[in-house]
């Protein structure tokens, strides 16, 4: 467990210390949610029901930015070797990963996606139901993002590949994040969506740190 | 206690070499040499079960690694060409988080001890990326004291160091033999430590 705690540390200590690799991905999150209500206009009615679509894309383009970084410095400078070779579980080490990673690219959009919903007219509920929606969201985003960018270490151009790759993934998420704050305007309650997403972030959280780890193990021969 | 046989690697269709058999026993340490692109690194990374085996097989204490790789990691220190150092962080930082990775205890006193054994006294705290190369592979060689591993696998460990910190290195090497280690290296240099030395000739 202490290998755990050491890479999640390592990650942030690291991600203090180059500070504007994060705030790339919060700053591009902050500048779409930004830019959607003055092209669109004033108008109430219209924000209000392009509100959830515009910010959970918004937030799964922003969690993509960061993905190709996810591995790539540690597979660059021969740390990603060490890791294989540790007697610690790889797939321990690829879900401390993962977890920095969220933490450093997807806590920071849920904090701030009740500030950026304002813009957008939306009651309290559904600010509410858009937290946690990201809250249960992001991390999916993480555990699916590792598996493509583990997939896609050390190939030419990979950054395209990725996207091609993980994006059809996302798209259940975006789906159900969406749709569980369009279900809590119209009235319908958002908890069945919010159960999806939950039952979907949770298998992911099973399978995603084993996958990456074997599709590492092929991108270390 | 470490033994390699009948082991070949082919890259597309050119066979690197094939055939390869040695073993080292406790306390001895193996000199594995061979020209440019002959397969050295390869032939490491095999050993260190980073590349998968096709033909041949590799044993650590009797017990195939392809088979039992979690036993003879817990025993392997590898170091290869790249140093698997963050340059954002300072050598400690590098150190102890290495150290926890593999599983180990190891306090900040005792690390401050191995760097300073390397010759990185004062140095602890600078972040890797103002260090000088020598001074990288330093840093990174004082892993190998960090860790509590018997099979050290070393790519050419000797390169980019001055006179001094290869003195040191060979000490330390020593003390490892005398404590019945095992080291596998590579080196284009003569290599002298003490215990008895192997020497495996890589031909294509």
């Amino acid at each position: 467990m202490s290998a755990f705690v050491a890479i999640v540390r390592r990650d942030l200590v690291l991600a203090l210390r180059r500070k504007n690799e994060v705030i790339t991905s919060v700053f591009f999150f902050v500048v779409v949610a930004a830019l959607f209500p003055l092209g669109i206009g004033p108008e109430m009615n219209t924000l209000r029901l392009v509100a959830p679509g515009i910010l959970w894309v918004g937030a799964l383009l922003a969690s993509m930015l960061s993905l190709g970084r996810m591995f790539a410095a540690d597979h660059a400078d021969g740390t990603l070797e060490q890791m294989a070779l540790s007697p610690t579980s790889l797939p321990l080490l690829v879900a401390a990963k993962i977890l920095a990673h969220w933490l450093l690219s997807g806590l920071p959009l849920v904090l701030l996606a009740p500030i950026l919903g304002l813009q957008f007219d939306l009651s309290a509920d559904a600010l509410w139901v858009l937290t946690l929606s990201l809250l249960i969201g992001t991390p999916l985003l993480s555990l699916i993002g590792a598996i493509g960018a583990a997939l896609t270490l050390g190939v030419r151009g990979g950054d395209v590949l990725l996207s091609l790759l993980v994006l059809p993934l996302y798209v259940p998420a975006l789906v159900f994040g969406a749709g569980a704050v369009q279900a809590q305007i119209s009235g319908l309650g958002a908890s069945a969506h919010l159960s999806i997403l939950v039952a979907m972030a949770l298998v992911a959280a099973v399978f995603s740190p084993w996958a990456s780890s074997a599709a590492l193990r092929i991108a270390l021969e | 206690m470490f033994s390699v046989s009948k082991l070949s690697c082919s890259r597309g269709d050119k066979r690197l070499f094939s055939g390869v058999h040695f073993a080292i026993e406790a306390g001895q340490w193996l000199h594995l040499e061979g020209d440019n692109g002959v397969g050295k690194t390869s032939l490491l990374r095999m050993a260190c079960g980073l590349s998968s085996v096709a033909e041949g097989e590799i044993t650590w204490q009797g017990q195939s690694i392809a088979q039992f790789p979690d036993a003879f990691r817990a025993d392997l220190a590898y170091l290869g060409h790249q140093l698997a150092l963050k340059e954002d962080l300072t050598p400690l930082e590098n150190l102890l988080t290495d150290a926890h990775m593999a599983g180990q205890k190891l306090t900040p006193a005792n690390a401050m001890a191995a760097l300073a054994q390397l010759g990185l006294r004062g140095r602890e705290h600078l972040p890797v990326r103002v260090l000088s190369q020598g001074q990288k592979r330093r840093a990174a060689l004082s892993r190998l004291l960090a860790r509590k591993a018997r099979l050290w696998i070393l790519d050419e460990p000797f390169v980019a160091l001055d006179a001094a910190a290869q003195n040191a290195l060979t000490q330390v090497i020593n003390a490892h033999l005398q404590a019945q280690g095992l080291v596998l290296l590579t080196s284009h240099q003569a290599v002298s430590l003490q215990g008895q030395g192997l020497s495996y000739r890589l031909q294509a």
